[in-house]
């Protein structure tokens, strides 16, 4: 236990020192963390509910280190939504076991409980599961459906590693049917997610043109042009400025992404909703790439959402040669110049026109669809349940 | 204590790494022997101190940390044991990989005791970064360190890597945006090498002098004055033993950085790593404490910002960079402007009007207050009506109502403002009383004996509520009625200078008068000509040139003084004549004149030395020391001679000399005519041709054509024997 506290509180400092960026790494660390909470969980009375307990623990402290960085509490949530479906497929397996065995003897009570819990309609995943696996299993002894609970809420945790880990290659595995020959692709600052759906896409010699904006202030897209070429696809860099001149000569604008909000909406590196605007004005598609582990359950107008985060202007300009216009000890003290670097972006889901996650293509009203399967609503807000 | 920690973490790393790295070390000095910061001071460490509500080490620490140093040794002198308190009640005392061990002295007077002191511990292995804990900072160090590590592989005598940052200082006030006077520094701009480390003291008057041997050492170099200090050094192991073999070294840059460069003998070498996206500042006085403030709200310390760097993230920014913590008890009509950050539980009533600020934990502020550009620490209570602009208030002051705070003010711990009272600008108020020996040595802490003012506190602090209750309808009292403290007379020195580093911005009345005065000392100095001598005789001669500067005659003038000058340098300091052939033509180029005015010029120069070295104005030791000199010298005057109108240029010049500077040549005129020509610096035919120019003028004027009849003659005749040889010879073919 010691252990975990340890590991708990590396991960924490890395997210509130922001000594870790970008979503990916996050979600990977922050499922392996709890991966190892769970398997080192002690038995219990109620298994599922102290599992529940521990990782929203856990999380909250996590989501509290950085709130910019959605993919913990999307994490934390798929978790937690895991253990629950277990939970649920073990209790109908006992049912169905009762039905044969103990029908008399206390079973008014049991039932009574079961139907609660199977009123709370089960999604589609947990339905499938269920129907494959519900075999002959006779009622066992609370322990060993502990054990089995905590086993297969490994086992899925770990596909649910597994799924973060080849995400990139199952979003880029739909690129071909995507970007067809001779067409202009454009895309913004550089994404991984991005980087692997264009490489994917030259297979079958597929050639295509890719326009890259350099994503200021943290010029990205330069590192992502000199990638592209480097595998030989034919790569123009433009300034951000320059989308709007450019997008008329653009088949498909493609766009890595920080989260996807449950309205279909997105939040991106500063300068995308410039990009969207500009399509949506010439009718170009709007493509948004996304692992699985960024739909994020809130709502942007959600107050807990922090949307964004204000970086150090020194990515903007040299502090050096600015320094006399922000000497305070002249004027009335108030700095005259201020310099803003905010992080983020909002794009609202009018103007997206395709989300491609590691599930397939979606619309954007569909995301609220695929949030329901992977999360439970209880989870939702881990802050309020902790506190009453 | 330190080397048991010491031990552990050096394990745990030798596990993690290879064996035969050594863990990064830091010295971190929670004293800066100072005594800016009083009357704060005299009750809290420095280090303590919030800025913008986290006490300043916690930056020093969680860069230091983020840096990847492994192991601080915090080196604690007054108000030790409250160090050490805060660092055992922190998350740094159990930080996994990072160990922060304490070092306490009682009896420390600078930096350089300090550092003797943990040469003496031998906790130091390898290089170490030295820091003070008032430093905030966010560079990253693998570049720094690796620059120094293999400069250190080359040359085991580069000791330290000095952080420098450009940042230039304010034109008018000669001071940088930390309030730090001007600085100046020559770098080599190769090797990054510090030549010359000068703070604004010495050069203050105009120039700066460097030592010709720089230059002489040196392919180039770069002079800035718009770099700042860092005080973030990279130093290797040798930089302690320095010290303890310099017993008398204290300051860290007065005394160590400066004797290093001075110091020929050791060979040591000081090296500069610019920084230039990252920040780093340190806080050295009220101005800086006001101004990093401003750049951790402005974000400039990312990721070293309050919402990040606060433990339980209960901070948050929200539009226009305001900071508000959670819990904060706000007015519908209270107006909060930007960059202004909100401490948790603080209630604040209608109309107030807060911007620019720093408001702390715990803090009550009534109805109508305006607080602006004012830094209020934790618990403080501000009744309605108050007024703040440009004031520091600590822990617990009660500012009863109307009371008001002009700009500059610092208000003390638990200082009481009585009602309607108005503190005046630049007052520090405190409840204790203003120390009343000076201490001699400035560089001496807060409080020689921390334990003498702990105990005045303890007292203060028990007695503070009968003493207001006392003090409450007493009209003694310093601060209004009910009022409770002391006003410190104004800064000890007595100098005036206080706006230099107060809190409140510079006044422009301030601002206007150095101005004017600045202007005058310009004026002066274009008075005295174009540039300025190095010689540093500037009064003289100014007079008839003022007006037309740019005039030939004008610019001729002070060109003559400026070889004057060169040449007696080179006399002086026995310079090699190329090298002074080398100085004059430069001053020619500078002054676009031609070779002819450099030779008229240093023959002056030469034939002015020559009087000035005579003890007496007896002819003969004159003429022998014209003589010499001439002879020494005569490379350098023929240097300039190209042809005949240069050396009559020479006659001319020298005749103006006997009849005005020196009229002690002119009855030596036809000698050293004849000791010219004898060296060959100018010829028969000059001379005859000077002779002939001569004969239609006036009579005044060929009194020396007179003196030298004789010599005159005895040059015709010998071109005449010479023509008739050649003759004879164009004959015999």
């Amino acid at each position: 236990m010691q252990d975990i506290q340890a590991l708990v509180n590396e991960l924490v400092y890395k997210l509130r020192k922001r000594k870790m960026e970008g979503s990916d790494t996050s979600a990977q660390l922050t499922v392996e963390l709890l991966r190892s909470v769970i398997s080192q969980q002690k038995m219990s009375e109620n298994q599922a509910a102290s599992l529940i307990e521990a990782v929203r623990e856990i999380g909250v402290k996590l989501i509290a280190a950085n709130p910019v960085e959605l993919a913990v509490g999307n994490i934390v949530r798929r978790v937690l939504h895991i253990i629950r479906e277990e939970e649920l497929s073990l209790m109908a397996k006992a049912v169905q076991g009762m039905g044969v065995d103990d029908e008399h003897n206390n079973g008014v009570k049991d039932n009574d409980h079961v139907a609660k819990i199977l009123t709370r309609s089960p999604s589609l995943h947990s339905l499938l599961d269920s129907a494959k696996t519900s075999s002959n299993s006779k009622g066992k002894a609370d322990k060993i459906a502990n054990l089995k609970l905590k086993n297969n809420v490994l086992e899925a945790v770990n596909y649910l590693i597994e799924d973060i880990k080849i995400c990139h290659e199952q979003i880029a595995e739909q690129a071909l049917e995507l970007i067809h020959q001779n067409e202009v692709v454009l895309t913004f600052g550089r994404s991984r997610t991005v980087k692997n759906f264009l490489l994917a896409a030259t297979k079958k010699n597929r050639s295509f043109q890719v326009f890259v904006a350099e994503g200021a202030p943290k010029y990205q897209g330069h590192v992502l042009a000199k990638e592209l070429a480097a595998k030989e696809i034919q790569t123009t860099l433009i300034a951000d400025s320059a989308v709007f001149a450019m997008i008329s000569r653009v088949n498909m604008v493609i766009v890595g992404v920080h989260a996807v909000m449950a309205n279909g909406g997105v939040i991106g590196p500063v300068g995308l909703n410039m990009v969207a605007l500009a399509a949506k004005r010439h009718a170009v598609p709007f493509v948004v790439v996304a692992g699985s582990h960024k739909l994020c359950p809130l709502y942007p107008n959600n107050p807990e959402v922090l949307l964004n985060e204000m970086r150090s202007p020194s990515e903007l300009l040299d502090f050096g040669e600015f320094s006399d216009c922000m000497d305070h000890g002249i004027g009335n003290g108030a700095p005259l110049l201020h310099v803003a670097n905010p992080a983020f972006d909002y794009v609202p889901p009018e103007l997206v026109s395709l989300f491609i996650t590691d599930m397939g293509g979606h619309n954007p009203s569909f995301i609220h669809q695929l949030i329901s399967e992977h999360y439970s609503a209880d989870d939702f807000n881990l802050q309020q349940h902790t506190a009453s | 204590m330190g080397a048991q920690k010491k031990g552990a973490a050096a394990r745990v790393s030798e596990d993690a790494e290879d064996l035969a790295r050594h863990p990064l070390q830091a010295i971190l000095l929670a004293d800066s022997f100072t005594t800016k910061f009083r009357p704060i001071t005299l009750e809290r460490p420095k280090v303590l101190l919030p800025l913008a509500n986290i006490p300043m080490i916690d930056y020093t620490l969680a860069w230091l940390e983020s840096a990847g140093v492994e192991e601080v040794f915090v080196f604690c002198c007054a108000h030790s044991k409250q160090v050490i308190n805060y660092l055992e009640n922190s998350e740094w005392s159990s930080h996994p990989n990072f160990s922060v061990s304490t070092i306490e002295s009682h009896d420390s007077t600078g930096a350089g005791d300090a550092l003797r002191l943990i040469y003496e511990r031998h906790v130091i292995h390898g290089d170490f970064v030295l820091i003070s804990g008032d430093t905030v900072s966010n560079m990253s160090l693998t570049q720094a360190l690796q620059e120094h590590k293999e400069r250190r592989k080359k040359d085991s005598n580069a000791v330290m890597t000095m952080v420098v940052k450009k940042s230039k200082h304010s034109p008018i006030t000669q001071q940088s945006r930390l309030g730090t006077d001007e600085l100046f520094m020559a770098i080599n701009p190769d090797t990054k090498e510090l030549l010359c480390y000068e703070d604004k003291a010495e050069y203050s008057k105009g120039f700066i002098s460097l030592d010709k041997t720089l230059i002489a050492d040196n392919p180039s170099i770069v002079l800035h004055n718009d770099k700042q200090d860092c005080y973030i050094d990279i130093c290797s192991e040798e930089v302690l033993s320095i010290f303890t073999d310099n017993f008398d070294y204290q300051h860290l840059r007065r005394h160590f950085v400066k004797g290093l460069l001075v110091d020929d003998l050791m060979g040591y070498k000081i090296f500069t790593h610019e920084i230039h996206s990252s920040y780093a500042a340190r806080i050295d006085n009220f101005r800086s404490y006001d101004t990093v403030s401003k750049d951790i709200i402005q974000r400039w310390t990312y990721p070293f910002v309050p919402d990040v760097l606060c433990g339980n993230s209960a901070i948050k920014v929200e539009r226009q960079g305001t900071y508000r913590a959670s819990e904060v008890t706000l007015s519908r009509s209270a107006q909060i402007c930007p960059f202004t950050v909100i401490g948790q539980g603080t209630k604040i009533g209608n109309d107030t009007k807060i911007s620019h600020s720093v408001i702390g934990e715990g803090c009550s502020i009534g109805s109508n207050v305006t607080i602006e550009g004012s830094y209020v620490w934790n618990n403080v209570t501000i009744e309605d009506g108050c007024q703040l602009r440009h004031a520091i208030v600590c822990d617990g002051v009660i500012m009863k109502s109307g009371a008001v705070l002009e700009p500059g003010v610092v208000l003390s711990f638990k200082v009481v403002v009585g009602k309607q009272f108005v503190v005046p600008a630049y007052s520090m108020v405190s409840l204790l009383q203003q120390p009343t020996q000076q201490d001699s040595d400035e560089e001496l802490e807060y409080a020689d004996s921390s334990s003498a003012i702990t105990g005045a506190v303890d007292k203060v602090n028990g007695d503070a509520t009968s003493d207001l209750s006392e003090t409450r309808y007493g009209p003694t009292s310093e601060l209004g009625t009910g009022g409770v403290g002391y006003i410190w007379s104004i800064f000890e020195g007595g100098n005036d200078e206080e706006w230099r580093h107060s809190v409140a911005p510079i006044p422009t009345d301030k601002l206007a008068k150095i101005m004017l005065e600045k202007d005058k000392d310009e004026e002066l100095l274009t008075q005295d000509g174009n540039v300025v001598s190095p010689s540093g005789d500037l009064k003289s001669d100014s007079d008839g040139n003022a007006s037309d500067n740019n005039d030939n005659e004008g610019s001729y003038v002070s060109f003559e003084k400026e070889v004057e000058a060169t040449f007696l340098r080179a006399v002086l300091e026995n310079h090699e004549v190329d090298n002074a052939i080398l100085e004059v033509n430069g001053l020619r180029l500078s002054y676009n004149l031609a070779s002819v005015d450099c030779a008229g010029a240093i023959f002056y120069s030469m034939m002015k030395w020559a009087v000035e070295s005579s003890h007496n104005a007896r002819a003969s030791e004159l003429h022998k020391n014209a003589a010499a000199i001439i002879t020494k010298w005569k490379k350098l005057l023929k240097y300039y001679l190209h042809g005949i109108d240069e050396e009559i240029e020479v006659i001319l010049k020298f005749e103006e000399i006997c009849l005005e500077s020196c009229r002690e040549f002119s009855p030596l005129f036809p000698q050293i005519l004849h000791l010219l020509y004898d060296k060959e610096i100018i010829q028969e035919e000059a001379i005859l041709r000077w002779a002939d120019e001569k004969e239609g003028a006036d009579e005044s004027d060929k009194v020396f054509v007179r003196q030298s009849e004789s010599f005159l003659q005895w040059l015709r005749e010998a071109e005449e024997e010479e023509d008739e040889e050649e003759e004879e010879e164009e004959e015999e073919k």
